[in-house]
């Protein structure tokens, strides 16, 4: 593996719950300025690998490289620094209910980059409506938002600071078929023009074929297939074909 | 052999307590090291005076009233069998002031506030708003749990000092309508007998009270787990043992004024 030169390099990484092996040996990397999918039956840990990567889970074993820092071994500052350029859209949003929606898009840029209140206003306004919301949304409560706007939120929050690593948790789940192409540009966008390096989770194989440069596939706690994502059609592996055609025949076992 | 079985009980029992305390002790250490150390969140200090104190008013001023009220009326149902009716203003002042005023404060408070702040932080931690804080590299130990405990240890102290006058005012109004004491022989005995190590005493238990309140909603609700009926359990948890705590220190602060 050529660990020095990926934005994000992960080997060996385990975790169980309990008697509960979730991740059994997790290899990924991830280049600078790539755009990695991940797929996977629901259950398989894909949540809890982006969990261990940003530090919110502590791995039982492995090694995760960022900008080749181990980051399992960093702790307090050190480790804040690392996550300064981190942005992380949560599955279930994960907004601060305490806040109106500006000043959650706005949070990073007013905690973090200490940037004066008013100006992150401007700028959390600009980026909702990136993320396709109405101005007159950002005073409300997350609260009184529906799934999707909140997820849009989420979205905003996350690229807010313009991070160079982003992790999307099913950015288009919940989202009408329009707004999800939406959603996929802005991440192509966010890749292409602003040279994120970029993972994202989806069980959404259209978002994956637009947003992807590389598509992982998890299952049973390993990364079973890892490949450019043009070669997804042609891939020959029982598992990838059975998951991107949908069908109940195959080797994956749903009760796994 | 059973008899293994009960120490074998004993024993983990005792390792559960020395665990829990030793999380407790740790997760003390850090909140306190974040009270100290900027950034500081001077905002969210201020709201939480406001929630913590402010709103507190209503029920530790009916709390005092009315203690100090029965105070009175006790006291000198007690103090009539040995001739000494006249000391009941000494002693509600003292009572009130020493020991009353703060604990009674101190566990109304506890009731409201530690159950709300674990609720609070509780449900930011199932909902992974916490995990979210820290994604946007924003310590929630500085953002939500320091300005609580700072709020908290800097208002109760305030709270205990309304409550104790006016659970005096209790005393007196009960003392001069119902009993018929004097008005200014009642309140010139209240005000002698006073002394400043009574109110600072007073005091400085009411800060100690007030970082357990707060102390005890942020750790039950930090660690709560699995949805809402973990937030629940985090929430009577928190309220139980805040009120022990303080029941707890109370006897070991009032020990240590005493020598
Ligand atoms: N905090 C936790 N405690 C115990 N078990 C957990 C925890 N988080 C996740 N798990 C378990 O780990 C497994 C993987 O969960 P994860 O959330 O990563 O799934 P996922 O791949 O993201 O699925 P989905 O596509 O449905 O979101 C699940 O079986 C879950 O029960
Ligand atoms: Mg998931």
């Amino acid at each position: 593996m050529t660990s020095g030169s990926a934005m994000i390099a992960i080997s060996g990484l385990t975790k169980s719950f309990g008697s509960h092996a979730v991740l059994k040996g997790v290899d990924l990397e991830i280049s600078r300025g790539e755009s990695l999918v991940i797929i996977g039956g629901s259950g398989t840990g894909k949540s809890v690998t982006l969990k261990c990567i940003l530090g919110l889970l502590r791995p039982d074993g492995g090694q995760i490289l960022i900008r080749g820092q181990d980051v399992t071994r960093l702790s307090g500052a050190k480790r804040e620094a690392v996550m300064a350029d981190v942005g992380m859209l949560f599955q279930g949003a994960a907004l601060f209910d305490s806040l109106p929606v500006w000043e959650n898009v706005a949070f990073g840029l007013i905690q973090s980059k200490s940037m004066p209140r008013k100006q992150a206003k401007a700028r959390a306004y600009e980026v909702l409506a990136q993320v396709g919301l109405e101005e007159d949304i950002a005073q409300m409560n997350p609260a009184e938002l529906s799934g999707g706007m909140q997820k849009r939120v989420g979205l905003a929050r996350a690229i807010a600071t313009t991070p160079d690593i982003i992790f999307f948790d099913e950015p288009t789940t919940g989202l009408d078929p329009i707004m999800a192409g939406m959603i996929n540009e802005l991440i192509v966008e966010r890749v292409r023009e602003l040279g994120a390096t970029t993972l994202t989770i989806t069980h959404d194989m259209k978002s994956a074929r637009q947003i992807a440069d590389k598509i992982a596939m998890i299952y049973q706690g390993k990364i079973i297939w890892c490949g450019a994502a043009g070669e997804i059609d042609s891939s020959d592996n029982p598992y990838i074909e059975q998951f991107i055609h949908g069908e109940i025949a195959g080797p994956i076992q749903l009760d796994a | 052999m059973p008899r293994w079985n009960v120490l074998a009980t004993i024993g983990h029992v005792f390792l559960l307590f020395l665990q829990a305390t030793g999380k407790l002790s740790r997760f003390t250490a850090t909140s306190l090291r974040h009270c100290v150390t900027p950034p500081f969140f001077p905002r969210a200090i201020f709201t939480q005076m406001l929630r913590i104190g402010y709103f507190s008013l209503p029920v530790v001023g009916l709390t005092a009233i009315f203690t100090g009220a029965v105070l009175a009326l006790q006291i000198y149902v007690g103090g009539s069998r040995f001739n000494a009716e006249g000391f009941v203003g000494q002693v509600v002042v003292i009572a009130m002031v020493r020991e009353l005023g703060p604990v009674l404060a101190a566990l109304m408070v506890a009731g409201r506030v530690s159950s709300a702040i674990a609720a609070e932080i509780g449900t930011m931690r199932v909902t992974e708003q916490i995990d979210a804080l820290t994604t946007l590299a924003t310590n929630p130990f500085k953002y939500l749990i320091a300005p609580r405990l700072i709020a908290a240890t800097l208002t109760m102290p305030l709270l205990v000092l309304i409550a104790d006058i006016i659970g005096v005012m209790g005393g007196y109004i009960a003392a001069t309508r119902r009993l018929g004491l004097n008005a200014g022989v009642y309140m010139e005995s209240t005000v002698n007998v006073l002394e400043l190590d009574d109110v600072t005493s007073g005091l400085t238990k009411a800060a100690v009270f007030g970082f357990i309140i707060a102390l005890m909603g942020c750790y039950h609700g930090y660690h709560s787990r699995g949805g809402a009926q973990g937030v629940g359990a985090a929430t009577t948890n928190a309220v139980v043992t805040a009120s022990v705590l303080i029941l707890l220190f109370n006897y070991v602060l009032t020990d240590f004024f005493f020598s």
